[in-house]
């Protein structure tokens, strides 16, 4: 299989989807024009203007109108230009999207995908940068997908695409342009957990962009004598606390490592979960490594001093082994 | 105006609808007086809205209703024991017990969902009225919402996609708020839009819009037909504005029967109708004036339409049985359909 850029694996499961099924439509802002970094390029030249449609600059209501298509037969595709707009269509996703299927007693099904861009990297500042997932995952009825490779971008997108609940796709500006091999076998299920990295002394979990920073904190671990495993949560809801509980239960040490701010992130959330399954069998608490908090900032030096580095993951892991308790863990940090 | 111009057996129908209406607000009212019903809102007094409005809907069509959806829903056909049930949170429900008077719903009658968040619905609509188009189904979607979503951004950014891409979906609003401005300190505030017209929020955006009584059906079924004739020849939305007079059973938070259960008699007999509601009794209920015209046009007697009453009352009282005799769910019911 040849390799594909993330942000190529997101157009071809898109191509691919509307290939597959006619009811499949794709909405959103400059889309015809690809987009603002080019997920979507020529698919209005393949697929016609009805199913790849501009909308205006309208989040609540383009959200809601795909909502009103999914439960009359289409399966819209809905591209936010930048996750933090998404503020603007909370109404439509939190109150109808996720709950339609709930309140008519499965008698509506809503099979909406949302892709959203997200990431603090490149500059773009507090309004263009968040990791808001925590929110998303808060919500009962909604799905949450944030890939980490160019393979999960292209099977996560067709899962949730085909999935019968509204599902928000998260991906990683910072990712787009990382190479991989596409896998089109679907012998992977994109909604579990994946260990990307088997190890026994410590596990770190992440998803999205600090997946490959886990990685190398791993590889750099290695070279000290430490087996790190890596946990890709891939599914931030559901969560797949199977693998999670497990991975923590070999390990006996976890790290969460998420881009989003520490308060309040989902990785207080997984942290939970472990204590209360495998609470005696830890060796330390479980760490959390996430962005301070604060806004994401702009300039160049702040913006990386803000996401979790890799030597910060280094450090924190180190510790857990050497102290039984992370330095970089501090509440509200 | 007067009646639609429909056959007698048509007419009858849809006095006998606004009368099953009528008379299943009351028993609800009747029954939050005896049992913990919470809160709900009532469709009195907008009958000869809904009614006449609906009707003109086909199979297939898509409706989208607000928190005052009672009315709409019977109009359409569902079945108002299983709402009460709805209403009760039984088993029986249309929901199962899972959405309440807020969200009642019957996918198979033309009402996929309900949504209260105010102006949730209008979205929705439009992007229904989309796939139609985009399907090629000559399906019209229609969007029933009060003066006050007109209040919220998202009727103003569906209007404009809707008029951009001549969606098939018609925008019924339901102004109840006619006497807000004569309100008292504290009673229910709403219409506080500082366009003195509503349809003033449509004209910009190049929406055809009509502007009617709400308790006269037949400016009500000409506008709608005209609506719904444009929404199926793909030329585009309209918008309607219904007026009516809030009922002032609805002007408390919690409806209660101010003006005594209906009275249908006072249609022919003035002598019946007291000081204390008189415009009301005499003017703003749409029931009492579709009656009055049923019975100049001579398509019922005074005997036949009362006898329709006894069946609406009946059947309610079935209903009110039918819901308090049903079980509650199970509890495993509430962790259901979160996921498919």
């Amino acid at each position: 299989m040849a390799q594909t850029r993330y942000i190529d694996a997101i157009r071809g499961a898109l191509e691919d989807e509307m290939t597959a099924d006619p009811a499949v439509c794709l909405l959103g802002e400059d889309i015809t024009l690809g987009g603002p970094f080019g997920a979507t390029t020529g698919l209005v030249q393949r697929f016609g203007e009805w199913r790849v449609r501009n909308t205006p600059i309208s989040e609540a209501t383009v959200v809601g109108l795909a909502i009103g298509a999914a439960t009359v037969g289409l399966r819209p595709v809905v591209e936010v230009m930048f996750l933090d707009f998404i503020t603007l269509a909370m109404d439509q996703l939190v109150n109808h999207a996720a709950k339609l299927r709930y309140m008519t007693a499965g008698a509506l099904e809503v099979p909406l995908t949302i892709r959203a861009q997200f990431g603090a990297t490149g500059g773009f500042g507090a309004q263009h940068s968040q990791s808001l997932e925590a929110w998303f995952a808060h919500v009962p009825g909604l799905r949450v997908l944030a890939p980490s490779t160019p393979a999960d971008a292209y099977a996560g997108l067709r899962a949730a695409i085909r999935s019968d609940d509204p599902v928000l796709y998260l991906e990683h500006r910072g990712l787009y342009w990382q190479r991989g091999e596409r896998d089109d076998s679907a012998a992977d299920n994109p909604w579990r957990a994946r260990v990307r990295r088997s190890g026994t002394d410590t596990a770190i979990l992440a998803w999205s962009r600090m997946v490959p920073a886990a990685l190398e904190a791993a590889e750099r671990l290695a070279t000290d004598g430490l087996n790190v495993e890596v946990v890709d949560l891939r599914s931030l809801s559901p969560l797949d606390l199977e693998t999670i509980v497990a991975s923590a239960r070999r390990t006996r040490r976890v790290a969460v490592v998420h881009e989003a701010v520490t308060t309040g992130g989902l990785g207080a959330e997984v942290a939970a979960a472990i204590s209360e399954a495998a609470w005696h069998e830890l060796a330390a608490p479980v760490a959390r490594i996430g962005a301070p908090f604060a806004p994401p900032p702009a300039g160049p030096e702040l913006e990386a001093a803000f996401v979790p580095s890799v030597e910060r993951i280094v450090a924190a892991v180190r510790d857990l082994v050497d102290r039984g308790v992370a330095a970089s863990f501090a509440p509200g940090a | 105006m007067a009646l639609p111009p429909l056959p007698p057996p048509r007419l009858v129908r849809q006095l006998r609808t606004m009368l099953r209406i009528r008379r299943f607000e009351e028993a609800l009212i009747d029954l939050a007086g005896s049992h913990d019903v919470g809160h709900f809102h009532v469709y009195v007094g907008q009958e000869a809205t809904g009614v006449p409005a609906l009707d003109l809907l086909e199979p297939g069509d898509v409706s989208y209703t607000s928190h005052r959806n009672h009315g709409h829903l019977i109009a359409r056909g569902v079945d108002p024991a299983a709402m009460l049930a709805e209403i009760l949170g039984r088993a029986t429900g249309t929901n199962r017990g899972k959405g309440g008077t807020l969200h009642l719903a019957s996918a198979t009658h033309g009402f996929p969902t309900t949504s209260s968040s105010v102006g949730g619905l209008i979205p929705i609509a439009v992007g229904s009225a989309f796939a139609f188009r985009e399907l090629g189904t000559g399906r019209v979607s229609a969007a029933l919402f009060g003066d006050g979503a007109l209040e919220e951004g998202a009727w103003h950014e569906s209007a404009n996609i809707a008029a951009l891409r001549r969606l098939p979906v018609v925008f019924l609003v339901e102004n109840n708020s006619l006497e807000a401005l004569g309100q008292k300190a504290n009673e229910y505030p709403s219409s506080t839009l500082a366009a003195p017209r509503l349809a003033d929020l449509a004209r910009p955006f190049g929406i055809p819009v009509a502007v009617v009584d709400g308790t006269d059906a037949g400016g009500v079924h000409a506008a709608m037909s005209e609506a719904i004739e444009r929404a199926r020849s793909l030329e585009g939305p309209s918008f309607i504005e219904a007026q009516t007079v809030r009922w002032p059973g609805s002007r408390p938070l919690w409806p209660q029967l101010v003006t005594g259960p209906t009275d249908l008699a006072m249609a022919w007999d003035p002598s019946r109708i007291g000081d204390e509601h008189r415009a009301w009794h005499e003017r703003q209920d749409g029931v009492l004036r579709f009656a009055r015209e049923i019975l100049a046009a001579g398509a019922a007697s005074t005997d036949e339409m009362l006898a329709f009453d006894r069946e609406a009352r009946d059947e309610m009282a079935a209903a009110v049985r039918f819901a308090l005799d049903s079980p509650y769910p199970e509890p495993e019911e509430a962790l259901r359909d979160v996921f498919a």
